[in-house]
């Protein structure tokens, strides 16, 4: 039985140390960990068979708070350390938590090939725009004209579009949200968590201090206004011309296929190699 | 194959580094293709299915080195091979395991460099690398190997000194030994010694993950067995959780430098060969060692009374086994296929009146019996 949701911190918070935390307040990266534990509470799953991972960064802080088996690796290298705790242990559920800079700039080369490679893990990406622990630089999601510590006159690079490219890499499941949608993200997580493969959920969020601030997009208040205002829905923007999608956020379940899965195809190499064996 | 009898095979060094791997109980391999090292994935993508184990090739040396850091914290011993440019990558997650004390075996198959150097030479040129390559002071084991037979036995002990003391341990092959095909006839596994980590014993609730036994050591658990943890790259209290008090940062360095030091007995392995009554000796490791070998049985019958001692261990450098050595000897030569990495440290220990002569190779070529020979008998 899930527990109520007002025991959701006794049953996943860690109770000894490390509070308080080290986001901001106002961040949107509480509102995700609240998605993470409603969702791994929907699920039943025991703290003792999740393993979180994640890389470095402000994201990268959210496993040492919750009381899960909780690995906090390199930068950008989370996905490479789940892949060999999944591939040693396959019962066990094993999650990543990135920010965008950790995921995909210097971790984007192991993000893509995991996509590829489809094992049974989940990856959550939490993509503010930008580099907010080491003071606000450009990340690989930051917006073509945007001011940031590293870009002071406007930034002359394009951004990815992390779930497209989760898409486009093989991904078995990819979703977006809002940290505004607080509810729909409880939902892809909870998906993400159950699909047989490597799933994504890249949530949209807020970082108002190095972000919103240097751009003139107001408080975290403003910002989820911004985010409720400008997000569309998949079947919605299907319906929609490109350029009436400009600037605006898809959000939804963008892919849901069925693949082979890696730990189950080297079941059938075990069997072939003992097979030869024999 | 018949279980009961040893094996006697014609194997490459590559090829002995996996069954002795096996061996030892390695059932998880992650890796990426390079020259002179691919044969060992080649061999763990045949060998581990059978076993129960897993084979993964990553999209490059960091994922490789984060995948067998992942597995082995699930509790599978893990492994996995390169040379220089895949050992520059490594680097980094190496430091992940030395900082959060994760058990593995990274096999660094020596080739020429800097850069991509000499992708089909031999050299011995990534010795202080292997020591410290990854930032920061950490606690590392560095071993070498010089024939078929070692590549086999000297990779269980890897294994077995891993998993006693928490500590990536460094095997370094050169493209030498990895290509020279021996015969070998290896142990059954009854004579195999292997050690496990030693797991926790206390309830869950009563666990401090970072906190050494006796020894300095912490017990390990497998992810998922209940024992819930944090481990991470920051620098952490005996809970895990990242500190910034000075004291418990003092305590962590303490405890992960003592933990090898007092390991130093058995960790500090080398051979001896004609040192009883030697008067000048050469000190080599890797493949060196077989051509130094000869050279010292060469110089005895010219009258010279040489010995050779053969580094096993190139760190901790094994200070005990070599200062015997230079108080008895007037001279010791130490021939290597770099400019001089454990020249350097030899010179570091000796306080006595013994002259240290390099021989150095540099050209992608191996050193001879004959030139560590004609060096010899000059001393």
């Amino acid at each position: 039985m899930p527990v109520p949701a007002k025991l959701l911190r006794h049953n996943y918070l860690r109770h000894d140390k490390k509070f308080p935390h080290v986001w901001c307040p106002g961040c949107g990266i509480g509102i995700v960990m609240g998605a993470l534990l409603r969702a791994i509470n929907r699920l039943e799953l025991s703290n003792d068979e999740v393993v979180l991972a994640s890389g470095i960064g402000c994201t990268g802080r959210m496993p040492t708070y919750l009381d899960f088996n909780t690995l906090h690796t390199t930068h950008g290298r989370a996905l490479t350390f789940a892949t060999g705790v999944k591939l040693a242990n396959p019962a066990l559920t094993v999650i990543a938590i990135m920010g965008d800079g950790d995921a995909t700039a210097i971790g984007g080369n192991h993000f893509i090939h995991a996509a590829r490679r489809n094992l049974n893990l989940t990856a959550i990406i939490v993509n503010n725009s930008i580099y907010g622990m080491t003071g606000g630089q450009y990340s690989p999601t930051t917006p073509f004209g945007a001011k940031t510590t590293t870009s002071p006159y406007g930034h002359i690079e394009h951004a990815f579009s992390i779930a497209e490219l989760a898409v486009t890499a093989g991904a078995s499941f990819v979703a977006r949200s809002t940290v505004y949608h607080a509810g729909l993200m409880d939902s892809l997580i909870e998906q993400a968590i159950k699909k047989r493969g490597f799933a994504v959920v890249e949530v949209i969020s807020n970082c108002h201090v190095q972000y919103g601030r240097r751009n003139k997009l107001g408080n975290a208040v403003d910002m989820l206004k911004s985010f409720r205002d400008n997000s569309v829905s998949v079947r919605k923007a299907a319906k929609m011309e490109p350029e009436d999608l400009e600037g605006k956020i898809t959000i939804g379940v963008l892919t849901n296929r069925e693949m082979p899965i890696s730990t189950e195809e080297y079941d059938k190499i075990r069997e072939m190699a003992n097979e030869d064996k024999r | 194959m018949n279980d009961g009898d040893r094996e006697r095979l014609l194997l490459q060094g590559n090829e002995a580094i996996v069954h002795g791997a096996i061996a030892a109980g390695c059932r998880f391999f992650a890796g990426y293709p390079i020259t002179p090292a691919s044969e060992i994935a080649e061999l763990f993508s045949s060998l581990l299915p059978a076993v129960g184990g897993t084979f993964i090739q990553m999209e490059d040396e960091i994922a490789s080195m984060g995948a067998i850091v992942g597995a082995s914290l699930a509790g599978t011993k893990s492994m996995t091979a390169t040379s220089g440019p895949g050992f520059s990558l490594m680097q980094e997650n190496l430091g992940f395991a030395c900082c959060t004390e994760v058990p593995c075996v990274v096999v660094n198959v020596m080739r020429g460099g800097p850069s991509t150097g000499l992708p089909t030479s031999p050299a011995q040129g990534d010795v202080q690398m292997a020591r410290w390559g990854t930032h920061g002071d950490h606690p590392v084991i560095v071993l070498s190997v010089s024939t078929v037979s070692d590549s086999f036995s000297i990779t269980v002990k890897a294994f077995n000194l891993s998993e006693k003391y928490r500590v990536p341990v460094i095997l370094l092959s050169d493209e030498v030994v990895a290509h020279t095909r021996e015969c070998v006839i290896l142990p059954t596994s009854d004579e195999v010694k292997v050690i496990d980590r030693i797991k926790p014993s206390v309830p869950p609730d009563w666990y401090e993950p970072y906190e050494g036994d006796i020894r300095g050591v912490p017990p390990m658990p497998s992810f998922g067995a209940g024992y819930r943890h944090h481990v991470t790259g920051l620098i952490h209290d005996k809970h895990g959780y990242p500190t910034q008090k000075s004291e418990e940062i003092e305590a962590f360095h303490i405890r992960m430098t003592q933990k090898i030091t007092r390991g130093f007995p058995e960790i500090q392995m080398s051979r001896e060969f004609f040192l009883d009554d030697a008067e000048v000796a050469v000190i080599a490791y890797g493949s060196v060692a077989r051509s130094a070998l000869r050279a010292v049985q060469d110089a005895r019958k010219h009258g010279v009374k040489a010995g050779l001692l053969q580094l096993i261990t190139l760190f901790p450098f094994p200070r005990g086994n070599v200062s015997p050595v230079l108080s008895a000897c007037r001279a010791v030569l130490v021939p290597e296929m770099n400019m001089g990495q454990i020249s350097r440290e030899v010179h570091r220990v000796n306080q006595y009146d013994c002259r240290i002569v390099k021989y150095n190779r540099v050209d992608g070529q191996i050193i001879t019996p004959t030139e560590i020979f004609k060096s010899l008998i000059k001393l």
